[in-house]
């Protein structure tokens, strides 16, 4: 080894993209790869856009109006609902940029607050997707399908709330990390059962993931009903948290932006390293690529197994832990609108990859958050949203669909790898 | 007359790869036309295109003198070109004639099937070209080398003319194979036309008319067998000359390293699948075991390497009851395996080459300190692997899945050879592979060999068994039927020991033969 070039540090964002293009023989293929890995998101998105704003058309009564009266009346209300719609769903997420501008110009610590909010709001939406994604993206990397992300953000959001309000006196340096320990300690046992089933008698997890998700449910139903009632309230909700366990805010009112978002940026990074620079990391994503590999070359199957549930798990119960500490600082019914489920739909977004899934997440997230503005401005149901989403997720995971749309060539990967095998030979 | 297929300028681009280049090939009515060449020369590639399942980039394609445009196997059917896969399209629980009339179903009055036809048709078939099979019987039932007739019985019921057989021998017996060939024979006597694909040479010389000879895409040339020897075939094939018999020294037999004992395991069904076997490796030396596929080799593999349960029996590895052993446990004792299924066990494809090469060493410095993964170390370790062992890729940093057959093996040798070892058990380690990897990997096994590992050698390639061992054991049904030393055998004697006649019935082979070596 005379000469070796410096050894290039593996880079996550490259490791990203190169998953997302696999590695491809010819240099014209991986170019045209790249491109497509950041174009087949974009074009899906705006492909979601318009699909949406037909379904806005469709669902707007202002529309049927107009063209009651003419067809030109028609086309302009039809234009003026998903103009309306469309711009609140930008300014609900991102903040209105004349605001912004007004706001800093006045100096006014409030006016700014405010006019940054639809951002921060965004950022907040998309914490509880960043840990529970991150949570399945292991889930997948070890080779379990974790259905059961809801069900362990539920047990996460009991066991945190539990030591939320119930242990006082503490400082907040403790009683943060025990709290947030606490959520991702109930989401683990969630996720532990379940993987324990398959490691050792091959009990299906999508199966007993999506039972522990009723029972989860239903047991939050049932302590919040009786022991976990707040005193003197009828109503189904737990005492609130001491302020020692919530998350620092870091704004103050009207803002809602905490600690949490660093906190899962931060899993973000301890998820990579785990999954790429150690060992243990080691040992999952080969139990997840191939078992049989796996165990010939003598990993322990069943503990691998059961540790990948398991940790999947605990990320999930820190999402609840964090909407119960950085966000409602109490423990309502129902107060998960499906992170868990949409979860599912994140990790495979961001390629299972810790960086990707933060990516997808954000994206998600200020989708959430904009559909809310646009209900309140421009009646336009949040309903629309959830299609919009079910729509881009749709295209992201079938790029055919959008090739054929854009008549984008594809990178006829399986064609390379058959050549390749053929032709490689020594 | 024009002939009856003609290739012309046939050509097929894949991104960075030349797969054919202009191939022309003419196949006469009545004629077995051999297409020889190694992995990855563009046989299957060229079939593929004559069988509809790809589009040529140019060319075209005549048949009886007309053009023919073949979009889909449904095309080439109708043009009377018909496939017998190498792996077998039929239906295990369905019977041979329910296999045969799939897809063409013959229907009576009323919508319901009429079987009566089809096996009245069968039975026609198999006298007229004899190839004997029950109608009645259920395919999973039947014997590999019938399952293969049935393939054939179902391109003539579909009324084919030019059968294309795909590495047909791959999976039969050497007295399987014989009859195979009186079958191509009697159906080119009856006018059928034959391409026959392969990579084995002494087949070509002994059943083909006219030996095209394929490398890297394009027509290296064609002769016929009178004028054809091994070496000079294999020359072509490779591009250069190849050492066809391996120089082999006496093996130095040392201690006993590997000890089994009337092991018993059972298959995946809980069948009995290794019936109280016993024997031992010693250092130095080779032990064969040879078998037609099935009788319980992989099972008895997965048992010694820890992947399967051990019924009853015992195993001895280096002085260590190993009988309920682990695989890291029997690794860490200086245990090697090169297994039988490569994509399967042996690696992970969609991982980059250097984490292959560090698959069951991960845990140990210098690839780690404590959790921590040593990425320069692994990474500098997988070059000199990878320049060690002579894999060929463009980046030892790409995934397992972009290299060819040959240089995934290569990557399992060089990952369980450079280590210190003490027993090799190695299980079909060049099958599907090219001639210049088979080389390699032979004098790898046999360096192993030289230098006092105890290698057990799993294949049911006999050629490869009779070169290689030092003694030779034959499975058939689960059982050891004979261990005989490698001097003494012969390709009849221990082929019909893999068929499964009883050693008593026949006669030791008293002369020592020369074992002619092919591939």
């Amino acid at each position: 080894m005379e000469n070796k070039p410096e050894p290039k540090k593996q880079n996550a964002i490259l490791i990203f993209l190169e998953e997302l293009i696999r590695p491809s023989s010819s240099p014209k293929g991986r170019r045209r790869g790249v491109s497509q890995a950041i174009l087949i998101p974009v074009l899906a998105l705006f492909t979601g856009l318009v699909i949406g704003a037909i379904f806005i058309i469709l669902t707007s009564e202002e529309v049927y109006a107009g063209f009651g009266k003419s067809f030109g009346a028609g086309l302009a209300a039809s234009w003026n609902s998903v103009a309306s719609a469309y711009s609140a769903l930008f300014t609900g997420s991102l903040g209105d940029p004349p605001v912004i501008f007004s706001a800093l110009q006045s100096g006014d610590a409030m006016a700014i607050k405010k006019a940054f909010n639809p951002i921060l709001e965004s950022l907040v939406a998309a914490t509880p997707y960043i840990f529970a994604s991150l949570g399945v993206a292991l889930g997948f990397r070890s080779g379990v399908f974790n259905i059961g992300a809801e069900g362990q953000l539920y047990m996460g959001a009991i066991f945190s709330c539990v030591v939320g309000y119930s242990l006082t006196g503490l400082s907040p340096w403790v009683h943060i990390p025990l709290a947030m320990g606490a959520g991702a300690l109930g989401g683990a046992l969630w996720g532990f059962v379940p993987g324990w089933l398959k490691a050792k008698t091959g009990g299906h997890e999508v199966i007993n993931t999506i039972m522990m998700n009723y029972i989860a449910y239903n047991l939050s139903t049932w302590l919040l009903s009786g022991p976990m009632r707040r005193p003197g309230e009828y109503n189904p909700i737990s005492p609130n948290i001491q302020p020692s366990a919530m998350l620092p805010n870091f704004f103050g009112p009207p803002t809602r932006f905490h600690l949490g978002f660093f906190i899962a940026l931060g899993m973000a990074v301890l998820v990579y390293w785990l999954l790429f620079k150690t060992t243990w990391g080691f040992e999952l994503r080969t139990v997840g690529s191939n078992p049989k590999a796996a165990r010939y070359a003598g990993m322990n199957i069943v503990v691998v197994t059961i540790v990948g549930m398991t940790l999947s798990g605990a990320l999930a119960g820190m999402a609840g832990a964090n909407e119960v500490l950085g966000v409602n600082h109490n423990l309502a019914l129902s107060f998960s609108s499906g992170y868990g489920f949409d979860s599912i739909a994140l990790a495979l977004l961001g390629k299972n990859n810790p960086f990707g899934v933060v990516l997808a997440s954000l994206l998600f997230g200020t989708l959430r958050n904009g559909a809310t503005k646009m209900q309140v401005v421009s009646g336009v149901p949040i309903y629309i949203i959830s299609i919009l989403q079910a729509i881009i997720l749709a295209f992201i995971a079938a790029p055919a669909i959008i090739r054929t749309i854009y008549r984008l060539r594809a990178p006829k990967e399986g064609e390379e790898v058959l050549s390749v095998r053929g032709w490689g030979g020594g | 007359m024009a002939p009856l297929l003609e290739l012309r300028g046939i050509t097929k681009r894949f991104p960075g790869v030349l797969a054919n280049d202009h191939i022309n090939l003419t196949l006469n009515q009545g004629e077995i036309h051999a297409l020889l060449g190694e992995n990855g020369a563009g046989k299957t590639t060229l079939m593929n295109i004559l069988y509809g399942l790809y589009q040529p980039d140019e060319g075209e394609i005549y048949v009886r003198g007309s053009l023919v445009k073949v979009h889909s196997p449904i095309d080439a059917i109708k043009a009377g070109i018909g496939m017998v896969h190498q792996h077998f399209m039929l239906i295990p629980v369905f019977t041979v004639t329910e296999n045969v009339m799939l897809g063409e179903e013959p229907l009576r009055p009323g919508g319901l099937l009429d079987r009566a036809s089809v096996v009245k048709a069968i039975q026609e078939i198999s006298s007229q070209y004899s190839l004997a099979v029950d109608p009645l019987a259920m395919v999973r039932d039947l014997p590999v080398g019938v399952q293969q007739r049935v393939e054939i019985i179902k391109l003539l019921y579909r009324k084919a003319d030019i059968l294309i057989f795909d590495e047909p021998t791959a999976v039969l017996t050497p007295q399987e194979s014989d009859e195979l060939f009186k079958i191509m024979r009697s159906l080119t006597e009856q006018g059928k036309s034959i391409i026959f694909i392969t990579h084995k040479l002494r087949e070509v010389l002994e059943v083909a008319d006219i030996i095209t000879v394929i490398r890297r895409g394009a027509v290296i040339g064609s002769t016929i067998p009178a004028d054809a020897n091994q070496n000079k075939l294999a020359a072509m094939m490779v591009g250069r000359e190849v050492q066809l018999e391996l120089e082999k020294t006496p093996a130095k037999v040392g201690d006993v390293v590997l000890d089994v004992k009337d092991l018993v395991v059972s298959d995946d069904l809980r069948e009995i699948a290794v019936d109280k076997v016993s024997f031992d490796v010693c250092g130095g030396e080779i032990l064969g075991i040879a078998g037609v596929q099935g009788n319980g080799q992989t099972e008895l593999v997965e048992s010694l390497t820890g992947l399967r349960d051990i019924v009853a029996g015992k195993v001895t590895l280096l002085g260590e009851d190993v009988t309920h052993g682990q695989p890291r446990q029997i690794t860490e004792l200086g245990a090697a395996h090169v297994p039988e299924d490569r994509q399967r066990d042996g690696l992970v494809l969609s991982f980059p080459i250097i984490d292959n090469l560090i698959l069951n060493t991960y845990y140990d410095p210098p690839y780690s300190r404590g959790i921590l993964l040593q990425e320069d170390a692994i990474r500098k370790e997988g070059e000199t692997l990878v320049k060690e062992f002579d894999i060929r890729t463009p980046s030892a940093l790409l995934s397992a899945s972009s290299l060819s057959g040959g240089n995934q093996q290569k990557v399992i040798i060089a990952r369980e050879l450079s280590r210190p070892i003490r027993l090799l058990i190695s299980s079909q380690p060049t099958r599907g592979l090219d001639v210049g990897s088979i080389e390699y990997i032979h004098k790898q096994i046999l360096a192993k060999r030289d230098a006092g590992t105890a290698v057990l050698l799993v294949s049911t390639e006999l050629d490869e068994i009779l070169e290689l061992s030092d003694r030779i054991a034959v499975m058939f049904r689960g059982k050891i039927v004979a261990t005989v030393p490698a001097e003494k055998a012969t390709k009849e004697y221990i082929g019909l020991l893999m068929a499964g006649v009883h050693p008593d019935q026949l006669e030791p082979p008293t002369e020592t033969k020369k074992v002619s070596i092919t591939f």
